[in-house]
């Protein structure tokens, strides 16, 4: 093949820079191809939809918490669905399904691996922008129509869909089987499968960028934790998500074609309720867990990779063992294909099965115990400087540890059919997954708000938000374990009228009133954000004195990132606290005394030796095989 | 690095260039395979599933080979498999002429190109036209999504067991009845997908050709394009002969 390969796309047209024409509003902050903007949407998008997840927690939390209580402001906001200020049992169900909905895909995975695989891929790999802008743009529209259509069921006559998060059949493919179940679960399939587009869009963009377009000298061992991560979340993404989009395809004809891959013969009363047989609903869980399981670590592992970023330069030291940091991440990726089976040990499935899918669980426990010791052998004895980010990322390995433990009994198959579908799930997946990925997020979030707006935020303001969040965080979420142990049920609307569990009412009201102090810290984060962005202190151009590429960049955005030509990496990120050095940090753009210009051959050379070789063997092949079908000659 | 033979192995992934030396593009189009190829196992995955749960069962899973043995022009005769084979053998062929257009393409030919690129969205379109054919043949023969009238009688059974090519077919209605449902909406699902994917790849190649004899790529110097829509035209190739395999020939 003769054509030249390009991995600077941006060089040819950017040499003029100073000729550029601003561009219009449309095109810079509407339908914008920068990465920097598409981050910033998705950020924005993503907090627009934490704010409406939390707000619903917050709805149900009441009802748990005083279930006999009249709240008149409810029938205000909700009119039918909260007659005489009590919530309707059936919207209550809702409000937990689009909760857990919007937390797990529009949150923690678009809002979180969206807004930082942009922002940070190609500042920190040395790219001019993404691998093609174009399908940046349209990966953050289809996340944008997905939201709008999955918050559009809201305003259905029969409400949102109502059957949890997992939308498991038969609630979900009997478009009768409760309210929800009717329009609302049809929109929230089409929100999904928009969603499932975007993602596609964003993770074929995020594995090709950091392949293809990497800057000279930057090898993958120089890569810096963050990029692994979100590499290795876009894998998983990619190769999760369409067996979602199969489930889904074969829910809507189940739902909407009279098909019958998921129903079975189903009796009311006595009486044949439908006309479908043959199918298993079991069959759905296995695809839906084919993602859902993956779908945790795309959660996660964003996190954990900001984490460590922001652990290492905030301790100034050198990341503890940055390979084994990189081999765990690669075997909880591997792992977490195979062990999807472990949300289903009661489904009847064959007890031998269920020991298989335990042991790969377990081993889960490994390079997860790896990083965490990782994280802690960082901090010792570091130089900690404890700013919001730092603090959230501290707070992220304590959350991780604390949740982490309880999937080990959760993973255990004997154990699991007496915790089950009880509050000790609720407390494990919000811990491990949920608050420690929304710490994550704000620990990037902090961390690179300079990059992203070139303002500083309010740093008291942040670890007053900080302390808040963690407090109840804690206080929402451990107590759940001790009524889990006791055996209440999660998804239950009322427990007053359960004497068993009446006695757990005084922990629902700490847990609420825990959860509202929760939220209510939030809305300082949402002050100090947006505060910051219009009123916030100029930010320098490397304000935390971080070596990765990022902060060689201007601090005020331009098209291609860098004024001039794409810095050269001559080292690891994490230079920090070198005993050679005066400065305790050491810039992977920054070229050591004696170091070679060029960290490799020139490549031209190299290229055109590999790509001469190339043509010779596809000439033989392709003409061999013409010389089969043409005997012309 | 000193000695410039030893252009080893680990150079080529330390930035600045492209470690599988493709271009960003190509290597979007094989990854998105990928992620495609999920997609059709995970499709073909719950047919083996839901297959294998009437393993034994009263209801047994219709032979395809009894139930697709129709032929155009060919009324009553028992040709098992016959035309399912021959749209293979169309889209194989289709896939010839794009290795050849995509050969052509690096000999920057842009007539040959473009003939080739013609060829195969013809064999596309032959391959989609068959489907139509096949489709309409089961629905009218009681493929529906929800229900399936290829549940044979035993006697049924045992007389398609002793059936021979070219055989006549003369199957009652008492002969039929009911048969496993799924048997019948899997069949539009799966293959009802797998066309989805070769419409699309007939609408890209078109758009492609048009390009092609437009000239845009004998501009630019390269046939790349041409490639890309190859990789994609292999893929569903492929994906066919697995659907041909699982869906007809077991």
């Amino acid at each position: 093949m003769s054509t030249a390969i390009i991995t600077d796309t941006h060089t040819a047209d950017h040499h003029g820079h100073h000729e550029h024409h601003e561009p219009s509003f449309i095109r810079k902050y509407v339908f914008s191809t920068d990465h920097k903007m598409i981050s910033k949407q998705f950020l924005i998008t993503g907090i627009i939809m934490g704010c409406l997840g939390m707000g619903m927690s917050l709805l149900f939390r009441l009802q748990l918490a005083w279930p006999d209580q009249s709240f008149p402001f409810l029938e205000t906001l909700l009119g039918k669905w909260a007659k005489d200020g009590k919530l309707d049992p059936n919207y209550y169900m809702a409000l937990v399904t689009i909760h857990g909905t919007i937390m797990v895909f529009y949150v923690l995975t678009a809002g979180l691996s969206g807004t930082f695989s942009n922002l940070l891929i190609p500042l920190q790999v040395g790219a001019r922008d993404m691998a093609s802008p174009f399908m940046n743009m349209l990966s953050y529209w289809f996340f944008f129509m997905s939201s709008c259509v999955l918050m559009s069921s809201f305003l259905v006559e029969t409400g949102p869909a109502s059957s949890g998060w997992t939308v498991y059949p038969p609630l979900s493919a009997l478009s009768k089987a409760m309210p929800g179940s009717g329009l609302g679960t049809t929109l929230w399939l089409v929100a999904i499968i928009l969603f499932i587009v975007s993602s596609l869009l964003g993770g074929i963009n995020y594995i090709t960028t950091v392949l293809n377009m990497r800057t000279q000298g930057m090898s993958m061992n120089r890569l810096p934790l963050t990029i692994w991560a979100f590499l290795l979340t876009a894998i998983l993404g990619l190769l999760s998500f369409p067996v979602l989009l199969g489930a889904g395809l074969l829910l809507i004809f189940d739902r909407s074609f009279g098909t019958s891959f998921y129903l079975s013969d189903i009796h009311l009363n006595g009486v044949g309720a439908l006309t479908n047989s043959g199918g298993s609903p079991v069959l759905y869980q296995h695809l839906f867990w084919f993602l859902g399981h993956p779908e945790v670590y795309i959660i996660l592992m964003p996190a954990l990779g900001i984490s460590s970023e922001v652990i290492s330069t905030n301790a100034r030291k050198p990341i503890f063992g940055y390979t084994a940091m990189v081999i765990s991440l690669i075997g909880i990726s591997f792992l977490s294909f195979i062990v999807w089976g472990h949300h289903m040990f009661i489904t009847g499935m064959n007890p031998f099965l269920g020991t298989m899918f335990m042991y790969v669980t377990l081993i889960i426990a490994v390079p997860s115990a790896v990083k965490t010791f990782n994280y802690l052998a960082t901090l010792w004895k570091g130089n900690i400087r404890f700013t919001p980010a730092m603090m959230f990322a501290i707070g992220l390995v304590s959350l991780f540890i604390s949740g982490g433990l309880t999937g080990i009994y959760l993973g255990n198959a004997a154990l699991d059919i007496q915790l089950h579908d009880s509050y000790f799930v609720v407390a494990h997946f919000h811990l491990v997954m949920g608050s420690a990925s929304i710490f994550g997020m704000f620990a990037g979030i902090y961390h690179w708000f300079p990059k992203m707006f070139g303002k500083m935020m309010n740093k008291t303001l942040g670890s007053l938000h900080f302390w808040l969040t963690f407090v109840s965080a804690y206080l929402v979420f451990f107590p759940m374990h001790f009524m889990g142990l006791a055996g209440v049920p999660r998804r239950y609307y009322q427990f007053s009228l359960i004497p068993e569990f009446g006695i757990w009412m005084d922990v629902n009201i700490l847990i609420t009133v825990a959860a509202i102090l929760g939220g209510l810290a939030q809305l300082l984060f949402i002050y100090n954000f947006f505060n910051s962005i219009f009123r916030g202190q100029k930010a320098t151009q490397n304000p935390w004195l971080s070596n990765t590429l990022e902060w060689s960049t201007p601090v005020k955005h331009i098209h291609g990132n860098w004024e001039g030509d794409i810095p050269t990496v001559y080292r690891g990120p994490h230079e920090y606290s070198r005993p050679d050095r005066e400065l305790d940090y050491f810039p992977q753009y920054e070229k050591g005394d004696g170091e070679p210009e060029h960290y490799h051959a020139p490549s031209t050379q190299v290229d055109t030796a590999f790509e001469g070789k190339k043509e010779k063997a596809s000439a033989v092949f392709f003409s061999s095989f013409a010389a089969l079908f043409m005997k012309k000659a | 690095m000193s000695n410039s033979s030893a252009v080893s192995s680990t150079s080529i992934w330390t930035g600045g260039r492209s470690p599988f030396n493709v271009s960003y593009g190509k290597l979007m189009m094989w990854i998105f395979l990928l992620s495609d190829a999920f997609t059709f196992s995970s499709l073909l995955v719950g047919y083996g599933a839901i297959r294998f749960s009437y393993a034994g069962s009263t209801t047994p899973w219709p032979d395809p080979a009894t139930v697709f043995n129709h032929f155009p022009f060919a009324h009553g005769l028992h040709l098992p498999l016959l035309f399912v084979s021959l749209m293979t053998l169309i889209l194989i062929i289709s896939s010839v002429t794009m290795v050849l257009a995509v050969e052509a393409g690096h000999r920057n030919s842009k007539s040959e190109v473009s003939k080739y690129m013609f060829l195969t969205i013809l064999g596309g379109a032959a391959f989609l036209g068959c489907q139509a054919w096949e489709w309409s043949q089961f629905i009218h023969e009681g493929g529906r999504l929800d229900s399936n009238l290829f549940g044979f009688t035993d006697a049924a059974h045992e007389h398609a067991k002793h059936l021979k090519l070219f055989d006549p077919v003369h199957w009652t209605e008492a002969d039929k009845i009911s048969g496993p449902v799924p048997f019948a909406s899997l069949f539009f699902i799966v293959t009802g997908f797998h066309g989805f994917h070769v419409l699309s790849g007939v609408v890209i190649n078109i758009i492609i050709w048009i390009n092609v004899m437009r000239g845009t790529y004998e501009r630019r110097g390269h046939y790349e394009m041409v490639e890309k829509v190859g990789l994609y035209w292999h893929f569903v190739d492929l994906v066919w002969v697995f659907v041909f395999t699982f869906y007809y020939l077991i």
